[in-house]
Parts: structure tokens; C-alpha cells; sequence
């Protein structure tokens, strides 16, 4: 780094920006979600625009005469078991996963944070009573207490969004916790009580802007798991029904059809590695880049 | 030692009976009436109602859990909807067959897992790290039900090889059986611990005390067992712990792809039916083993890393210290 550099205030997204985009592993996970997330964009927007023409005529719409036919030039990853277009179901697929998985996380991730200042903050009863609750979640594997969920509730879209957004809570709560904890003790914190700042305005100004390095993390890799939880419950019947296309209710049908078509076992399940493969490679390049320390 | 271990077994009694609560009541949230559905629709309103109060419905939330508890204790979970047998027994009967799978999943994990990690770390930044690296990256974003279908795609229906359906009879038979499970549910696992154990072993491997050892003319077979490896376990230990959870929800995946007759399987159809005591015995049942899964981690911790132990060992002396003065 030269001098001049060196003087040159960076806020923080820019400084780390500057270290993701040499991590081209990093980089080019980040595109793949970006092209993801339009066209899970593109596909509402179709809908919204031919009041679902394209997905009633293409997506769902049977054709039994041609079922399990092969990848071909019309229909490049070929067609399922009762006929439809399995890359246009793989298209309008990705907003499920992506959607959900991100809404899941958002929730928990509201929570989390919630919980996990105000046990920080707070300390003592507080922080005992939300934090032994927390481990008592925690106790209970994630896709468990997922499947508990939604099998008490009933499958719905929102069951399984609230399904796996109660099963990420602790881990949020546990994380913001342990950084409010390093950070509220510090000079900075003392002195804005000292100003008269209330509770609430510590907490959100000052203490978590300052411990979203761990959050954003821990958010990128739990989308992912999110995404594997929604879709292994869609592949157990307890998530999204059929004949809404998703990757994991695709695999399930699939199940069925295994000796008389291989395409359409080896494709959703690609959808899914694909979109988590790049999350995970963007978490850890974001990791890397937030805090350079961790990196061996 | 036996004190940490009481220690410990104390400290799991309110995360136990905790698990055991918010698992109670989620399930207590399952609409319907359960007399209902065991006595089916034609049954009277007084016959239900019967019902109803022998299952102690009419009673409170945290009554129905005392109850519910204080039968546990005693091995009884109720009983299942569906056939009226014993929830104990059916969760029991099944039991042995996904501790087997389960087993056979961490053993491929680790033979899988902690020599491909040794290799990458030693030889840093080669091909062959690399593509360890590489492969290791997609085992752990693969959806495992997506590989054990491909798995069962591939050896089962192509090439004949194994079964894909069901657990084999006899040692040989049960082991056919047992391969694509277990790869299915342990490579996921796998992928983990060998990017566990490269880091882990990568922080071991320039210390000062690994080249004193290379220096006294020790094998580097030997420094890399006794010296590298032993101090590098403790992480991977941890990973494998939590992973055992995974295993557990991963079960239920694994079990359904491969008519696997477990507890995951059990739960799958238990749901599927609404057979709600069923569904709750089983998963307090996998939490509680989860917990103790858990414990035994932390034991083995003391077991391999004598600095936990004698910082036990340490405080203990200290409060007999403090106590005699």
C-alpha cells in the first residue's frame, strides 16, 4: 500500500469491497447470485405482465404424451413425468428457493438481533433468561425442529418461512450477542451515555453498526443452509406442494420416475448445488474480506 | 474427571426439560382433535368426549406436559394413533437401525474426511489440495437427498451393484445395504471435516515444536500422528460433534430415499399420517441423543487434550485452597 493510501479514509463497505474483488472465487459467486436474483426478478415481473399466460402454459401445463421425453433441442433439459418443461420449471423454480431462503433469514436474522442485544446489553437476568432459552433451541437439530414446525402447523408457504426462521434465531442471537458483548464496554459506548443517549439509540446507532461484519456472514451462509432446509423439506412432501415448481418437490416427484428418466433426478438437484455452491463461496469471501485476521 | 462428567449430566436437566417442553407445544399446536381421529368420524359426541378426557385433553398445557413427563420417566410416550401400539417401543425398535446408519455415516466422514485434510494441508497450494479443496466445496453444497439419489441412479439402477432399497439380512447383506446410505448421509459430513481438519492442521504445522521434532530425527510419519494431528484433533472433534445433528435431520432424508426403516423414516410417515404422539416421541427422542451426543463430545475434549483436564484439575485445587484457608 502506498503512503498516500494510507491516509485515505475508507468507510468500511468500501474497504472491504476493495478486498472481495480480488477473491475472483468470491467475485464470480457473487454474479451467479446476482444473475439468480434476476431471474427470479424476471419471472414476477412475466407473471405480473401476462397475468401467468407464460406460467399456466408453460410451467404447469401438462403434455402426457411426451412425458419423460430426453433433453432435445426443443426442450433443453427435457420434460418430467407428466410432461412440462423442466427448464422452465428450473427458471420459475429459483424464486422459491432464493426468496424464501432470504425471507427466512431476514426474519431470524431480526430476531436474532433483537434478542441477542438486549441479552448482551442487558446482561444478567436478561441475558440468562433469553440466552438458556436460545441453547434450549439449539439442543434441537435445525431440520428437526423445521420438520416439527410444519408438521404440527400444516405445510404452507409461510409454516416452512417460519419454520426455518425460528430454527436460525439462536445462532444469530448467539452471534450478535458475543459482539455487543466486545463492543459495550468500550470508550466510545461511555461517552454517548455520557450525552445522554438512551438504551435504544446505543444499541442501534452505535453497538450494531459496529457488529455487522460476523451478521452479514452468518446471514450469507445461513440463506444457504435455509435454502438446503426448505428444500429437503419439500422433498420429504412438508414444503412446497406440487404443482408449484420448486427444486426440492421437483427431486421428490422425481423419486418416483428414476429408471425412466435420469434427467430429471440430475437437474434440480444442479439448480440447488449451483445457488448454494455460490453462496457459500461468497460468504467465505466475504468473511475474508470483512475481517482479513480470519484469513490462513 | 467423574465430577466434570456429573457436572456436566446437571447441566443437561433444564436444557432436556426445556427441549422437552417447546417440542411438547409445537405438537399441541396441531389442529384438530385427536379423539377424533382415533375413534374416526362416526364416533358419538359423548364417545369423544369420552376420549377426550381419558387422553386428558380437557386438562391445561402445563398439566398435559407434567403428565406427559412423569409417564416418560417411566418409558411410556403413549400411545401411536395410527395402530395403538406403544410409541416407546416402535421409537426403540427402530432405533438401532439409524444409530447403525448414523455410525456408518461418521465412520465414512472420518475415513473420508481426516486423511484427505492431512494430505491438503501438507502439500499446500498443490494440485492435489486444490482439487480437495474444490471437491470438498461442492460436497458440502450438495443437497445429500440429491446425492443419494444420484448414487442410487448410478450403482443401483445402472450398474447393479448395491441395493438401493430397504436393509439387507445377515452381516454381508446388511453391509450391501448399508454403502449408499452411508455415503449419502456421510459425505456431506465429510466435506466438513476435511476442510476442518486442513485448517486446523495448517495452524499445527509451522509451530516451533513440529520442526524440534523433524530436528531429533523423529519419523514424519510420527510428527505428523503424535505431533500434528493430536493437537489438531480438538476442532475436528467439535465439527463432528455439531455435524452429528445434521446427521440426525439428514436421517430423515437418507432413511426416505433408501426405505432405510429408521426413526427419520418413522417420523416422515408418523407426519404424514398425523400421528402426533408418534411424531413427538420420536423427536424428543433425537433431541435428547443429540444432547447426549453432545456431552460425550465435551468428555471426549478432556479426554484428548490434557490441558481442559488439568485446568479442571487446577480450579479444583484452588477451591480446596480456598476452602482450608
Amino acid at each position: 500500500m502506498k503512503p498516500s493510501d494510507a491516509k485515505k479514509q475508507r468507510t468500511l463497505a468500501a474497504e472491504t469491497w476493495r478486498r472481495f474483488r480480488k477473491n475472483k472465487l468470491a467475485l464470480s459467486g457473487m454474479i451467479v447470485l446476482l444473475a439468480l436474483v434476476l431471474i427470479a426478478l424476471s419471472t414476477i415481473v412475466i407473471d405480473l405482465v401476462t397475468d401467468n399466460a407464460i406460467y399456466n402454459n408453460y410451467v404447469i401445463k401438462q403434455n402426457l404424451r411426451l412425458r419423460l421425453q430426453g433433453p432435445s433441442k426443443a426442450h433443453i433439459f427435457g420434460l418430467d413425468e407428466f410432461g412440462r418443461d423442466i427448464f422452465m420449471r428450473m427458471i420459475w423454480a429459483v424464486r422459491y428457493s432464493l426468496f424464501m431462503g432470504t425471507i427466512a433469514i431476514a426474519l431470524s436474522t431480526v430476531v436474532g438481533v433483537l434478542l441477542g442485544s438486549i441479552a448482551g446489553y442487558y446482561g444478567k437476568v436478561t441475558d440468562n433468561i433469553i440466552m438458556r432459552f436460545m441453547d434450549v433451541l439449539l439442543a434441537i437439530p435445525s431440520m428437526l425442529l423445521a420438520t416439527a414446525i410444519v408438521a404440527a402447523l400444516g405445510t404452507s408457504l409461510t409454516n416452512v418461512l417460519i419454520a426455518i426462521a425460528i430454527s436460525y434465531v439462536p445462532t444469530f442471537a448467539r452471534t450478535v450477542r458475543a459482539s455487543v458483548l466486545t463492543i459495550k464496554d468500550q470508550e466510545f459506548i461511555e461517552a454517548a451515555r455520557a450525552m445522554g443517549a438512551s438504551d435504544l439509540r446505543i444499541i442501534f446507532k452505535y453497538i450494531l453498526p459496529n457488529s455487522m461484519a460476523p451478521l452479514i456472514v452468518q446471514a450469507t451462509l445461513g440463506v444457504a443452509g435455509a435454502i438446503l432446509s426448505i428444500a429437503g423439506l419439500s422433498f420429504l412432501g412438508l414444503g412446497i406442494q406440487p404443482p408449484t415448481p420448486e427444486w426440492g418437490s421437483m427431486l421428490s416427484s422425481a423419486r418416483s420416475y428414476i429408471r425412466e428418466g435420469w434427467h430429471i433426478t440430475v437437474i434440480p438437484g444442479l439448480g440447488i448445488m449451483i445457488t448454494i455452491l455460490a453462496l457459500n463461496v461468497m460468504g467465505d469471501g466475504l468473511r475474508d474480506a470483512l475481517d482479513p485476521r480470519l484469513k490462513n | 474427571m467423574g465430577k466434570y462428567i456429573v457436572r456436566r449430566l446437571l447441566m443437561m436437566i433444564p436444557v432436556l426439560l426445556g427441549v422437552t417442553f417447546i417440542v411438547f407445544f409445537i405438537m399441541s399446536l396441531t389442529p384438530g382433535d385427536p379423539a377424533a381421529i382415533i375413534l374416526g368420524d362416526q364416533a358419538s359426541a359423548e364417545s369423544l368426549a369420552q376420549k377426550r378426557i381419558e387422553l386428558g385433553l380437557d386438562k391445561p398445557l402445563l398439566v398435559r406436559y407434567a403428565n406427559y413427563m412423569g409417564n416418560l420417566f417411566r418409558g411410556d410416550l403413549g400411545l401411536s394413533y395410527r395402530n395403538q401400539l406403544s410409541v416407546a417401543k416402535q421409537v426403540w425398535d427402530k432405533f438401532p437401525n439409524t444409530a447403525i446408519l448414523a455410525i456408518a455415516g461418521i465412520l465414512v466422514a472420518l475415513l473420508i474426511g481426516i486423511p484427505v485434510g492431512i494430505l491438503s494441508a501438507k502439500k499446500q497450494y498443490t494440485f492435489m489440495d486444490n482439487s480437495s479443496m474444490v471437491l470438498s466445496l461442492i460436497g458440502v453444497s450438495m443437497p445429500n437427498f440429491w446425492l443419494g439419489l444420484l448414487l442410487s441412479l448410478l450403482f443401483a439402477l445402472k450398474l447393479g451393484w448395491l441395493p438401493s432399497q430397504g436393509m439387507g439380512s445377515g452381516f454381508f447383506g446388511l453391509l450391501r445395504s448399508l454403502v449408499l446410505p452411508a455415503l449419502t448421509l456421510g459425505t456431506g459430513v465429510a466435506a466438513t471435516v476435511v476442510r476442518m481438519t486442513r485448517s486446523s492442521m495448517l495452524e499445527v504445522i509451522r509451530q516451533d515444536y513440529i520442526s524440534t521434532a523433524r530436528a531429533k530425527g523423529i519419523t514424519e510419519k510420527q510428527v505428523t500422528n503424535k505431533h500434528m494431528l493430536k493437537n489438531a484433533l480438538i476442532p475436528i472433534v467439535t465439527a463432528v460433534g455439531l455435524q452429528f445433528g445434521h446427521l440426525l435431520g439428514g436421517a430423515m432424508l437418507t432413511e426416505t430415499i433408501f426405505s432405510w426403516p429408521g426413526l427419520g423414516r418413522l417420523m416422515v410417515d408418523s407426519i404424514t399420517s398425523k400421528d402426533i404422539p408418534m411424531v413427538l416421541g420420536a423427536v424428543i427422542f433425537m433431541a435428547v441423543m443429540f444432547s447426549f451426543v453432545n456431552l460425550l463430545v465435551d468428555i471426549l475434549y478432556a479426554f484428548l487434550d490434557p490441558r481442559i483436564k488439568s485446568q479442571y484439575k487446577g480450579r479444583k485445587a484452588a477451591i480446596r485452597k480456598e476452602v482450608t484457608v
